[in-house]
């Protein structure tokens, strides 16, 4: 591959490249016009600007509500295995119970099996409100098998939310019977606008019982997916737009990929990075491309964020993922297991436990409130982000060794926002030592000034110290908002006060697809 | 009678399956394989082969050469 020529082509698609973008993140995103608010989807813990319709669609669903996503569960289940496209970033041959990554799942079930299943999550984890179908391959490849899983669901859970995420090729053709299966959420992935570049991504794509390749497939694909995102929204079904971001192929044109899905509708963008390691055999991971750092990714996002919902606390999880979006208890689920349960639906059960998140969450926003008043005395620019071990419910519940994923917020005057996370699990392959585990979750969550935990032993303690992270404890199974401002309000008093002096922090590095199963 | 799929090769997606349009093709240990006896290699019903050409790993779906090609038994 020319990676020149790809350079060339890429600078020459968009004027906005990432050094730029940088302190147009600054000025535009986090924190200086309102903290959360459109910068980061659903980032308000309640309804905020939203039409009173569109919150009752994404209240409880934790990919389209950043909010949702501490407290509401979701799962996927595994009937699609046939695709219809081929992307670089993808090999669905590669298997591992121990990896998570979309396009990979660990068995395939029939649409009856997966209904069972169904029941018996939503039995056993009463704050799972989504079901989704998304893959291993495309769900609209396999419309039978797609469909009459949500004919199975909707007949015998009918409070379950039903959402697919499709490559957009066949949506089209299938937009009615999505409407009236009642599936009120679908997710395009699209990664240009620009055949030229898609080239780049999709080597193929089967269409119309024919191959197409190159700038021929990506056109049909693009104009495919744009019309299908036209038709969800005549149709008031909510639309995510999922888009992979590669360094040097599409990140600087995902700005353009931007408007243009926000110009038809869509309702939310969630930019992940690409997953690329070798061992995953795909094109990218065998080629050397590279995956964005941390840095990068908030960068664009940030450049994206604009008046556009964007999704910043996507997980790329498995296609046959169970639980909150930062765990996966999909190994509690195996066929053998599920059809082995003895499952009774209980709505009534159900309801009243979601009705107890509400109460929790109700509380989490009133802590949050109460806080801000107080902050709100306090005049200053810095603005800096901090990493939080948690186990959900929007509390620092997790002891600093067991937290698989720390979740980073960016502190201001005007809050404190949802901005990322950052894996930090053991990896499939042996697992780290002690000590080599620690170094990783140094590296992982580098550019924050502080992690907030429920426990922390005294060695990472002074090992995080000396990094330049400041181990914070007393704030235990408080709210993580309210505690995160909390201590922002005493940094700025002790930087104003000249205690401490304030200083900028380095570069994170991502590590995704290492979320080893809970089980 | 003339395509044949790798088994070792084989994703187990069933993308093949749903395109072939002789239904020559089933779920067999684990992976797919074509029934000789149905396979017409597309002839009369598309202008490519549809396993080959919706096959996600190349090179899976080939002729199988120890059998004579379709359009020779016609």
């Amino acid at each position: 591959m020319d990676v020149s020529t790809l350079d060339e082509a890429s600078s020459a698609e968009s004027a906005v490249d990432i050094g730029k973008v940088m302190p147009i993140a600054a000025r535009n995103g986090c924190g200086r016009s309102g903290g959360g608010g459109k910068a980061s989807c659903g980032s308000q813990a309640g309804q905020g600007d939203l039409p009173t319709e569109i919150w009752e669609k994404v209240k409880n669903h934790p990919c389209y509500s950043e909010a949702a996503h501490h407290h509401y569960a979701r799962m996927h289940v595994a009937v699609a295995p046939a695709c219809n496209i081929q992307c670089n970033y993808c090999n669905r041959k590669y298997d591992c119970a121990n990896e998570s990554r979309p396009g990979v799942v660990s068995e395939k079930l029939t649409p009856e099996q997966a209904a069972k299943k169904v029941l018996a999550v939503a039995s056993t984890i009463p704050q799972m409100t989504v079901l989704g179908i998304a893959g291993p391959g495309d769900p609209l490849a396999n419309p039978k098998r797609t469909f009459k899983t949500f004919e199975l669901v909707a007949r015998s859970a009918p409070d379950i939310k039903l959402c697919m995420s499709t490559n957009g090729l066949l949506l089209p053709d299938h937009i009615d019977t999505i409407a009236n299966f009642k599936i009120d959420h679908v997710t395009i992935t699209i990664n240009m606008v620009d055949p030229e570049i898609g080239a780049k991504i999709y080597p193929w794509i089967f269409y119309n019982h024919k191959r197409y390749t190159g700038v021929e497939a990506a056109k049909i694909l693009n104009d495919r997916q744009l019309q299908g995102l036209e038709m969800l929204t005549e149709r008031g079904i909510l639309c995510k737009i999922n888009s992979v971001m590669i360094p040097g192929i599409n990140d600087q044109h995902l700005v353009k990929v931007n408007k243009a899905v926000k110009s038809r509708g869509a309702f939310l963008h969630n930019i992940m990075p690409l997953i690329s390691a070798p061992e995953h055999g795909t094109v990218f991971g065998l080629s050397g491309q590279r995956e964005p750092t941390a840095q990068e990714l908030k960068a664009l996002q940030d450049a994206c964020a604009g008046e556009m919902n964007l999704m910043r606390h996507c997980r790329q999880c498995r296609a046959d993922a169970i639980g909150l979006l930062g765990e996966d208890r999909s190994a509690e689920f195996t066929t053998e297991k599920v059809m082995a349960m003895d499952v009774e639906y209980d709505l009534q059960m159900r309801k009243a436990y979601q009705a107890k998140v509400e109460e929790e969450r109700l509380a989490r926003l009133a802590g949050k409130q109460e806080e801000l008043v107080e902050l709100a005395t306090n005049m200053s620019d810095i603005n800096l982000m901090v990493a939080v071990a948690t186990k959900g419910a929007g509390v620092i519940n997790e002891h600093f060794g067991h937290a698989k994923e720390f979740q980073v917020y960016e502190l201001s005057t005007t809050g404190a926002k949802f901005v990322g996370h950052r894996r930090v699990d053991h990896y499939c392959q042996g697992g780290y030592g002690e000590e080599e585990r620690l170094a990783t979750i140094i590296r992982a969550i580098k550019d924050c000034h502080a992690v907030f935990v429920a426990k922390i032993g005294g060695c990472p303690k002074s090992n995080l110290l000396k990094a330049g992270i400041e181990p914070v404890d007393r704030y235990a199974h408080e709210f993580i908002e309210k505690s995160a401002i909390a201590w922002f309000k005493s940094y700025l008093e002790k930087v104003q006060s000249g205690e401490i002096q304030h200083t900028e922090r380095g570069e994170a590095a991502i590590r995704q697809a290492a979320l080893i199963s809970a089980a | 009678m003339p395509f044949k799929i790798i088994a070792s090769q084989c994703t187990s997606c069933s993308a093949c399956e749903l395109e072939c349009p002789n239904v020559a093709i089933s779920e067999k240990g684990g992976t797919f394989v074509i029934d000789p006896k149905k396979c017409t290699e597309c002839v009369g019903h598309f202008d490519e082969p549809q396993c080959v050409a919706v096959c996600p790993v190349d090179n899976t779906c080939v002729v199988d050469t120890s059998l004579p090609r379709y359009q020779a038994r016609a």
